[in-house]
């Protein structure tokens, strides 16, 4: 019988015969915890009795959601991981090193891999056609001692895109649009498979972009097939030997398929307070917004920046309007110098921080007061979560941030493109 | 019997609701970090809960974060589980990992303060306040398991891997 990516991956990494709503267990190739849910994680792992790692190559933490420390909690936190890395001999990626989906997309994870982070967004890495999905310090905490982990397999809604986005418009508006259709539990407990000849036309990092949101419908896995687009980015990676071949059977079983043409799509924002509320940019003309962010897993990496320097080039932003900006890791951020991007931007009156979460979840580095307005290139807007809870966060493609970051109000990128 | 009151919420609580990003400095301070448990959906919440009371959620409870601390301070409250139409994905896991019961069943006619009797066994829910009787889905029986022993980090204890 034929087969979703899903049961497919599934079905090879627990050896079994996997069927939608089957209970499994599954081999983790990888494995991770950063630096908000690795301390409880640190400490799950040793009250289960557990005295080695599975496997520490398999097995790495990241310090990025507030790195460097805003405060000595969260630097004893980091003190702590520190500590567990050195006596377990797990990977670390220590302040600095970048938004711990980025590092995977960019040199962990593989095609077909099974993948799972104490980090919701660890979804990110389906762009790669990997069965990447995030949990809770415990459930990670028993891979990290096990090396595997129960899954049920879900059942699949294939996304068919067709067509190529218009000038101005790209992969974030493709999700936001998609998450407003579906709604913000559209696909809980499912898989979101994403399918159709518009593929050729989504880039590596569009395909990050749209897997790492669709957790924000509930699905636990966001799965692209593979194809050129990611053998050639394995390629350039200098990871070429990690491809391979993966999609779903032609035949394959889905609970129901939503078309997307990719040249309908405007540039769109999600409203405050869920990623479901969304509008044309355009409609929210005359919004007016203190401060805007260009980073994070979802929108952090070199062709966002390019987007918004292309944008600011030889501009400034509005006087009203904070504009910041982080790089989702050392190598997005050392391409965007050697390309001028980020001399552009810093012309322009932007704020460069060090590659990591940023101002993403209201620790630091960009926290909103009562009542001001944030246009962010992030993937959640929930109430409270960018620091008060009396503030409004806005969500958008880079190219809307860019435009933002202009006009001091909300607005659609196809005016100043 | 799980006896007590209903805290009622409305549709898509997320775990900034429940504990919120800016307050992950407390994470490793557990007692100062439930004191702001529910603090973004109810300022009054952390004052009022009492051992054994309910948290009754409607469609897509939890949702957001991986963050475990979620449930976790909803259990130093005292609450005893957690009803909703919906739960997200990895808070169900997380909740269930932590020996909170999550009971999926139609909550829209229990309102704040209803007194209610939860029988985990027989699948059911009394709400003694409107005279009204709930039924809720069964568990995966690993989920079941899972929770029988108090949590995932107890069950990995006692048989040391996973029986499914």
């Amino acid at each position: 019988m034929s087969k979703t990516l899903a049961e497919k991956i599934l079905s090879h990494k627990s050896g079994s015969d996997a069927r939608a709503g089957d209970i499994v267990i599954a081999q983790v190739d990888l494995v991770f915890a950063q630096d908000t849910t690795g301390p409880l994680t640190i400490r799950q792992f040793q009250a289960s009795g557990f005295e080695r790692l599975a496997d520490p190559k398999k097995t790495a933490l990241f310090l990025d959601h507030a790195a460097p420390s805003p405060n000595r909690e969260i630097s004893n936190d980091h003190r702590l991981l520190r500590r567990f890395a050195r006596e377990s001999g797990c990977l670390i990626y220590d302040v600095g090193s970048g938004i711990c989906h980025q590092i995977v997309a960019e040199s962990l994870g593989k095609p077909g891999d099974v993948i799972v982070g104490a980090d919701s967004h660890t979804v990110t890495a389906g762009g790669l056609g990997a069965f990447a999905t995030g949990m809770g310090s415990s459930d990670v905490a028993v891979v990290f001692g096990l090396g595997k982990t129960w899954l049920r397999v879900p059942e699949s809604i294939k996304i068919a895109a067709s067509g190529k986005f218009a000038p101005g418009v790209g992969a974030k508006d493709f999700v936001l649009h998609l998450i407003g259709t579906i709604g913000a539990d559209g696909a809980t407990y499912k898989a979101l498979e994403f399918g159709g000849d518009g593929l050729e036309n989504l880039s590596m990092s569009d395909r990050f972009t749209i897997a790492n949101m669709a957790v924000e419908a509930g699905a636990k896995v966001g799965l692209f097939p593979t194809d050129k687009v990611t053998k050639g980015y394995l390629n350039h990676q200098k990871q070429g030997d990690h491809y391979q071949p993966l999609s779903a059977d032609g035949d394959a079983s889905y609970e129901r398929t939503i078309n997307i043409d990719l040249a309908s799509l405007e540039p769109m924002v999600a409203k405050p307070h869920s990623v479901d509320n969304v509008a044309l940019a355009r409609e929210l003309k005359g919004t007016k917004i203190q401060q805007v962010f260009i980073g994070t897993c979802t929108n952090g990496r070199l062709e966002d920046i390019a987007l918004a320097a292309a944008i600011l080039k030889g501009k400034r932003r509005h006087p009203q309007t904070r504009f910041i900006i982080a790089p989702a890791s050392p190598k997005v951020l050392l391409a965007a110098i050697s390309a001028g991007y980020i001399h552009s931007l810093v012309e322009a009156g932007a704020v460069i921080l060090p590659p990591g979460c940023g101002a993403c979840l209201g620790l630091h580095q960009g926290v909103l007061a009562e009542g001001e307005s944030c246009l962010s290139t992030a993937n959640r807007n929930f109430k409270g979560r960018m620091g008060s809870p009396q503030a409004f966060i806005y969500l958008g493609s880079p190219a809307t941030a860019a435009a933002t970051a202009l006009a001091g109000e909300i607005t659609d990128p196809r005016e100043v493109i | 019997m799980l006896k007590g009151r209903a805290f009622k919420f409305g549709d898509n609580i997320s775990t900034d609701h429940i504990i919120p990003g800016r307050l992950a400095h407390l994470r490793s301070n557990l007692p100062e970090l439930a004191k702001h448990v529910m603090e973004d959906a109810d300022p009054t919440f952390a004052s009022r809960v009492k051992a054994g009371d309910f948290i009754v959620g409607s469609n897509n409870f939890g949702l957001g974060s991986s963050r475990e601390h979620a449930p976790l301070v909803i259990k130093m409250a005292g609450v005893s589980a957690i009803l909703a139409k919906s739960v997200a994905r990895i808070f169900f896991r997380n909740a269930i990992n932590q020996g909170l019961p999550v009971l999926i069943c139609d909550t829209d006619g229990i309102d704040e303060g209803d007194k209610l009797e939860v029988d985990l066994a027989a699948g059911t829910v009394n709400n003694i306040t409107k005279a009204d009787q709930l039924t809720f889905g069964k568990l995966p029986e690993v989920m079941l398991k899972i929770l029988d022993e108090g949590g995932l980090i107890p069950y990995i204890k006692k048989y040391g891997d996973f029986r499914l």
